[in-house]
Order: structure tokens, then C-alpha cells, then sequence
């Protein structure tokens, strides 16, 4: 018979697998790096660093919507810097498809291929919002695995 | 240039070695705010004192080599080693490193690039000013710890230097510790399975590579 607390660690340990390479990529190992980083002097330290990516991609996609808005001007290396960045912080983070989608944005960008870009632009803001949903409920079920008085399995990506 | 103070070994009959260091003063640029979050916390696990500043710009004028006369009180402020990205708007990460090797006050600090692209030119180019080293994007624990190591084994043997005749008088090679013995290692020590990077390290600059990082077997 499995305890509450037996429930939720499965559950979360499921959970993040399925974010991982094998399945759903949609996390790599540079997260599992992140939560190295973690610990009792800095509890919430893997949150907080997601928290500022999340905010850095609605920065940067604002940037590139405004960009791409500028019809019949648009400044495709303005785009591509910006492009750059969140390729850059994606792969801090270890937010494997957001980092794969830069790829390809930035090859649109540097071929000036406008509705590849625009639909490049689609493309990340609905999964960096993906990924915030699945590192929410994620994040939630290691609170309930805490308030239930267990502790969170270490279960690397 | 000692870190603060000279660094001792002590050899006990029982043959470990006792390193008193003081902490590393790191200053970390980076224009990302998400990068400069995690290098900060890499170094700080890695017990070292962290700086970040967000443009080479601003690092130069933390260091007071902006053409303003720095602050007097710089000495409290000393800085053991400059970590920054690369690719910056306005002053690049090559740039700074220029400008901090042609300073005779700062010269000596020694100073680490970081870049999310592998282009060897741009590696030999830094390497070529006077880097240190090159870390490869997105940086890890283990190449924190790498370059601690280094920078620390660096300073033990500017010391050895200087101590020369009394080291002589221990009769054994004191500067090849373990990274098991080095007191300034955190917990996290228990995540770093990389002992083989010390054996096998030069003091001179390293280039590193992917095929060396080490971490990538998680």
C-alpha cells in the first residue's frame, strides 16, 4: 500500500522524466546542473534562475515581435541578437527545445527570411510558455512531496 | 600575486597536505542576467567571494580603469580573477581581457572567457592576449572547480617561488595536492568526479574543448 508520500515521489520522478532528451526533451543536463546549485543555504535557487529566464524571454520575443513588426524595414540582425540571447540563457537553463528553436530562428534570421522568422516567433513563445507550465507543476509537486513531510528523490535528466 | 596572504603547506609525518587559502575575490561579467545569476552561484558553491557586473564597461570601472581615478580603497576590493562572457554589446569580453593585460596594476590577475561558441580562432585569439583559459557554454560545477584549481595551484606555486629554499627543505614535491584535500571545497564536492583534471594539469593555459568536459556523462 503506497503512503501519500511514496505517490508523490513517483509522480515527480515520472514527471521529470518525461521532460528529459529520451522523452519529451523538454529539459537537458545542464538543468540537472541547476539543481546541483541547490541547497539548504539556497533553496529556491533552481526557481529563482527560471523565474529570470522565463522573464528574458518575454523581454527578448517582445524585442523580436517589435523587430518583425516593422513592415517592409525589418532589422534582421536586431532580431538575430536578440535570437542569440535566448539561445544563450536557454542553454543555461538546460530548456533543450527552446535552444533548438533559436537554431533554426537564427538560420531564418540570417537568410532574411521573414515568414520563417515570424513563424519561428510562434514557435518559441508557445513553448517557453509550454515549459513554464510544466516547471510550475513540476515545482508544485515538490512542494506537496515536502508538505506531506518527504523529501524530493534526486532524479537526473 | 599572493591571494591576500601567503599560502602555507604544512607536511605532517602522516603525508597530507594542509593548505590555508583564504577565498578567491572573482569578479564575473556577463550582459546575461540569467548567466550571471548561475555563475555567481557556481563560484560562491565553489567558496569563492563573487562580483558580478553586467558589461566590460562596468568592469573596468569597478577595477578603476576607467580613466577615473579608482576608488582609494580598491585594496579592499582586490580581485584574484576575472571570469567573463565573450560575446558583449559595447566592450567585448577580448576586449576587456586586452585592456586588463595591459594594465600594469592588474595584469597579473589572471583572466577567464566564456563563450556559448567553440571557435578555436576565437579560443587561440584569447589565449594569444593572455587568458587564462577558455570555458565552452553553458559552464559547470566541474569547470569552476577546474579553474579554482588552477588558479589556486597557480598562486601555491608563485609562492613555492618565493619560499624556495625552505621548501627544499621538506625533501618532497608539496604543490600536487588532491582535490580531495583542498580545504576549501564545499559540499558539493561529492558531485565532482573529475580527480583526473589535477594529476594531469599544467599550470600553463589550458585550452578546453568539449570532448574534455567532463560533466558530459551525467
Amino acid at each position: 500500500m503506497d503512503t501519500l508520500v511514496a505517490q508523490l515521489q513517483r509522480q515527480f520522478r515520472d514527471y521529470t522524466i518525461s521532460l528529459s532528451p529520451g522523452f519529451f526533451g523538454f529539459l537537458d543536463d545542464q538543468f540537472t546542473e541547476l539543481k546541483k546549485l541547490q541547497d539548504e543555504c539556497s533553496p529556491d535557487f533552481v526557481a529563482e534562475v527560471v523565474s529570470l529566464f522565463f522573464e528574458d524571454c518575454e523581454k527578448l520575443i517582445g524585442n523580436m515581435a517589435r523587430a518583425l513588426d516593422q513592415t517592409g524595414n525589418v532589422d534582421f540582425s536586431l532580431v538575430g541578437s536578440s535570437v542569440h540571447q535566448l539561445k544563450g540563457s536557454s542553454s543555461s537553463v538546460g530548456a533543450k527545445r527552446v535552444k533548438g528553436l533559436c537554431v533554426t530562428f537564427k538560420e531564418c534570421c540570417d537568410s532574411q527570411n521573414f515568414e520563417g522568422c515570424v513563424r519561428c516567433l510562434q514557435q518559441v513563445d508557445i513553448e517557453y510558455k509550454s515549459l513554464k507550465a510544466k516547471l510550475q507543476d513540476l515545482f508544485n509537486l515538490e512542494q506537496q512531496i515536502v508538505q506531506a513531510g518527504g523529501r524530493i528523490p534526486q532524479v537526473d535528466i | 600575486m599572493a591571494v591576500g596572504e601567503v599560502m602555507r603547506m604544512e607536511v605532517p609525518a602522516g603525508g597530507d597536505l594542509t593548505v590555508s587559502s583564504p577565498e578567491l575575490h572573482v569578479l564575473a561579467v556577463d550582459d546575461s542576467v540569467v548567466d550571471r545569476k548561475v555563475i555567481e552561484r557556481l563560484l560562491k558553491i565553489s567558496s569563492c567571494k563573487v562580483t558580478t557586473v553586467e558589461s566590460g564597461t562596468r568592469a573596468l570601472q569597478y577595477l578603476g580603469l576607467d580613466g577615473n581615478t579608482g576608488a582609494s580603497d580598491l585594496k579592499d576590493l582586490k580581485v584574484n580573477l576575472i571570469v567573463t562572457d565573450y560575446s558583449m554589446p559595447g566592450l567585448t569580453g577580448y576586449d576587456l581581457l586586452k585592456k586588463i593585460k595591459e594594465s600594469s596594476t592588474f595584469r597579473e590577475i589572471p583572466v577567464v572567457i566564456m563563450s556559448s561558441e567553440n571557435i578555436l580562432t576565437r579560443i587561440e585569439q584569447c589565449l594569444k592576449e593572455g587568458a587564462e583559459d577558455f570555458l565552452l557554454k553553458p559552464v559547470k560545477l566541474a569547470d569552476v572547480k577546474r579553474i579554482k584549481q588552477l588558479i589556486m595551484r597557480n598562486e601555491a606555486e608563485d609562492c613555492k617561488t618565493l619560499s624556495h629554499s625552505n621548501k627544499r627543505k621538506l625533501g618532497e614535491e608539496v604543490v600536487d595536492t588532491s582535490s580531495s584535500s583542498s580545504s576549501s571545497s564545499s559540499s558539493s564536492s561529492s558531485h565532482d568526479d573529475d580527480d583526473s583534471y589535477v594529476k594531469d594539469f599544467p599550470s600553463s593555459k589550458r585550452m578546453k574543448s568539449e570532448s574534455e568536459n567532463f560533466s558530459s556523462f551525467l
